[in-house]
């Protein structure tokens, strides 16, 4: 029998990024918070061992234990799903600070076309732009309205970027100046502007100076030693929960954070959360936890598993298009680049930051006109300097065999010669996109995997020929001698890694037929549950999602807090 | 170059606000070992690492001269056997990533499409072993020798054959052994030196990375290239 434990105001599902952000802001309110993670506690005293390649990068040690769950994935309705049985195209975090503590730092907004997608789309190029069975639809906030969350993310976490031309405007610049620039990005600036384009530093939540936050958190600079992505700072430098969010929340009085917590099921009754249940995965003893909110705060996967095993919100149906829940998985649409080696010119590439970049946004959203183009939207093009580490980076020219003498002797010839300009494209949704239950394959404790059905369609075939023509006009203006361009893609593969970026499945919207949430979070059927994070994002754009998703949970604070003090709907 | 310890001194005043949980200061205190003068009779100390956890003595030798076509000895300097990437090799299998305890690993199983990933139920320990059977077997067959008395040029096609698929296995494809074999050689090639492979260093110092350092931010921004002596783990244990 399940223990029922004392009420709270607030139990929160995960511990990354928007359970952080939710557990801080709530409990500086005074509201008594629980935060639940199932993964054990972390401190920087976990990442004194950070710089290996192969345990971190290679052996996924941040990484939730698929043998414990994952998902199932299939690319279309006639095809069986099966089970993800080892990593590829994404990485699933665990643990206090979740997906937040392994990300690279590149924090991009969203433009304000993404925001307002199918109406300005519509106004610019008439209905019949949007193909049939795109699922297209505005989010129910005008990015006006969302800019200052955005604000409130980036101070927290102490963004280092200067002016971004095209991208969204903003309210306040910077918290702090751009990270530093490298020759290789100086080539970036140089031949982009050659082009007419419009280059800028890349927005980085490593930080390129001391920073303190308007919560007092004080943190140093980046020491650029090229291992972000997959691993966590042991300088505090990039921002993550752990080193921002979570020690505020704590430091309150008001929050208790519990790990070994693995939540399997929301409990409601008569349209309104009750709590949460829970497993305690030391002791397998089960828990409930009452709560006057439920803040859905995990990975936007799990997000709409743990929806669709409570039996919350109307599934989603890709037959009739109704229902909501699994609606409008997006991911997203990387393919479009080019490689450039350089015969006479070493850079010192092992050194390195996440979001260490250049990039433009000439080719992004609708900065440019799409009347003559068979796609929508577009791409952020950049190019980053991240640490190569020598175990994943093996570049060869064109024709060189991938392993033996030639090999060898190439990969090691241009190990500090290679640069790469890459376009990350937006995912816009389909009606046969989406995510439901497994109808076979489960996870440890017996409860369902969730099932991805999903690919690439002409739509992204297109965004990739045409980004790719442009990522390899800049290359040839870099002076690379040797150039290798992307410009075709395949059916979407689950093998080769490409980006943590799942999106959708709990969508927000201004309507409960179309969405799950309103513009606050909170869901339309239970209005004492909220669920910031990409789970809510109606389409994926031409960025990283971290900022959108930081800035969301800044706004289910705010609706939390409404909700708490007069209840009912808040939109 | 900032040294770690002047860094850790510009840390500790950057953290003047709110203590993180005692983590950054936690760090700092774990971080400072006195170095230790070890004792005469441990100096020249035989490679102990340089036995067996999982292969036969047999087996090791085919992975051995497997993995040196796939990253031969040349002018830039040592290759697989030289760097102890076998050895890495049969660690690895031994232990987690060889019985895939952190792969999901329930049926039923169905072959899917190459879209869907590995989708066998054999663990990597039963592919190597499969693979090396298959490459001693295809051997015999080819040139009616084992594999380890054969030319590089005749190992090299037998591999070949491998990576393109041609070559039957029972459970599993010869081309997902051959990707796993040249994988794992990389990785025993530039892996930290602490699993027993890229042995002092000498994989990095072809490529030129450092591995563990604590700080390039004073040459990040340099135009010259920078060689850095490479550091590997051990540096930060024991310091």
């Amino acid at each position: 029998m399940a223990k029922e434990l004392k009420k709270t105001d607030v139990v929160l599902v995960g511990m990354g990024w928007t359970g952080g952000i939710l557990a801080a802001e709530l409990s500086k309110k005074g509201y008594k918070v629980v935060g639940l993670e199932r993964g054990a506690n972390r401190t920087l005293a976990d990442f004194q061992m950070m710089h290996d390649e192969l345990r971190f990068a290679h052996r996924f040690e941040m990484m939730q234990d698929l043998s414990q769950e994952t998902i199932t994935f299939r690319n279309n309705m006639k095809m069986r799903a099966l089970p993800m049985r080892q990593y590829g195209s994404f990485l699933l975090g665990n643990n206090v600070g979740g997906a937040g503590t392994h990300w690279n730092g590149q924090t991009f907004r969203f433009l304000p076309y993404d925001f307002e997608i199918y109406t300005k789309t519509v106004e610019r190029y008439g209905k019949s732009k949007i193909p049939e069975d795109m699922t297209l639809q505005d989010w129910g906030i005008t990015y006006e309205e969302f800019e200052k969350y955005y604000d409130m993310f980036e101070k927290t976490i102490g963004v280092s970027g200067d002016e971004t031309p095209l991208g969204a405007p903003r309210s306040n610049p910077f918290p702090t100046p751009p990270m530093k620039k490298t020759p290789a990005l100086e080539l970036f600036f140089e031949a982009a502007k050659k082009l007419n384009l419009h280059p800028y530093m890349m927005p980085s939540a490593n930080l390129s100076e001391n920073y303190t936050n308007p919560d007092n958190i004080s943190r140093p600079a980046c020491q650029y030693c090229g291992f972000c992505e997959r691993f966590g700072c042991e300088y505090a430098a990039k921002a993550d929960p752990l080193n921002t969010v979570i020690p505020v929340a704590l430091n309150t009085g008001n929050f208790e954070l519990r790990t070994h917590a693995n939540v399997v099921k929301i409990l409601h009754q008569d349209g309104k959360a009750v709590g949460v249940k829970y497993i305690d995965t030391i002791t397998r003893e089960e828990y409930i936890q009452p709560a006057e909110v439920v803040g859905i705060t995990s990975y936007a996967l799990n997000n709409v598993r743990l929806l669709l095993i409570s039996k919350m919100g109307k599934p989603y149906d890709p037959n009739t298009g109704t229902g909501v829940v699994g609606k409008n998985y997006c991911y997203q649409t990387f393919g479009a680049s080019a490689q450039g080696f350089f015969e006479n010119k070493q850079f010192n590439l092992y050194a390195g930051a996440g979001a260490l970049g250049a990039c433009l946004d000439d080719f992004n959203g609708d900065n440019f006109d799409h009347s003559d183009l068979n796609f929508l939207h577009g791409a952020n093009i950049s190019i980053t300097q991240t640490g190569r580490r020598p175990i994943a980076n093996n570049a060869t020219p064109p024709g060189t065999p991938s392993w033996g003498a030639e090999f060898k002797k190439q990969s090691i010839k241009y190990a500090n010669s290679v640069l790469s300009v890459g376009a990350q494209g937006a995912s816009l949704p389909y009606r046969h996109h989406y995510l439901d239950l497994d109808p076979t394959y489960k996870d440890a404790f017996g409860l369902p995997l969730l099932r991805i059905t999903f690919d690439f369609e002409e739509q992204d075939r297109q965004l990739v020929a045409y980004l790719g023509e442009q990522t390899e006009k800049i290359m040839k203006e870099m002076g690379a001698d040797i150039i290798q361009a992307g410009k075709t893609l395949g059916p979407y593969n689950i093998v080769p890694y490409q980006s943590t970026h799942n999106t959708g499945g709990a969508i927000m919207g201004s309507s409960p037929e179309t969405s799950v949430l309103n513009n606050y979070l909170q869901m339309w059927d239970f209005e004492n549950v909220f669920i910031p994070g990409a789970s809510a994002f109606p389409h994926n754009s031409g960025y990283n999602p971290t900022d959108t998703v930081g800035a969301l949970a800044y706004r289910a604070a705010e609706g939390i807090d409404l909700y708490l003090q007069k209840g009912g709907l808040l939109v | 170059m900032v040294t770690r310890r002047e860094f850790l001194k510009g840390a500790g005043i950057a953290i003047g606000g709110m203590a993180l949980g005692g983590g950054i200061v936690a760090g700092i205190g774990s971080m400072a070992h006195p170095s230790t003068k070890e004792k005469h009779h441990f100096k020249e100390l035989p490679e102990y690492n340089k036995a067996l956890m999982f292969f036969t003595p047999t087996e090791h030798a085919v992975i051995e001269a497997a993995a040196e076509r796939i990253f031969p000895k040349d002018e830039n300097g040592p290759g697989a056997k030289e760097l102890l990437v076998s050895y890495y090799i049969d660690h690895q299998l031994a232990g987690a990533w060889g019985n895939g305890s952190k792969e999901y690993r329930q049926g039923p199983f169905y072959p899917g499409e190459p879209t869907q990933g590995y989708q066998g139920h054999l663990n990597k320990q039963q592919i190597f072993r499969l693979g090396i059977e298959a490459l001693q077997n295809e051997a015999k067959k080819r040139f009616n020798q084992s594999f380890t008395s054969l030319e590089g040029s005749q190992q090299d096609e037998i591999l070949q054959a491998f990576e393109k698929g041609e070559v039957e296995i029972k459970g599993v494809s010869s081309s997902y052994f051959f990707s796993l074999l040249r994988s794992a050689t990389l990785e025993g090639v530039y892996a930290d030196p602490l699993y027993g492979g890229n042995r002092n260093m000498e994989g990095w110092r072809m490529k030129k990375f450092p591995g563990h350092q604590m700080s390039f931010a004073d040459i990040i921004d340099k135009d010259e290239f920078v060689v850095i002596e490479p550091q590997s783990l051990h540096s930060q244990h024991h310091k």
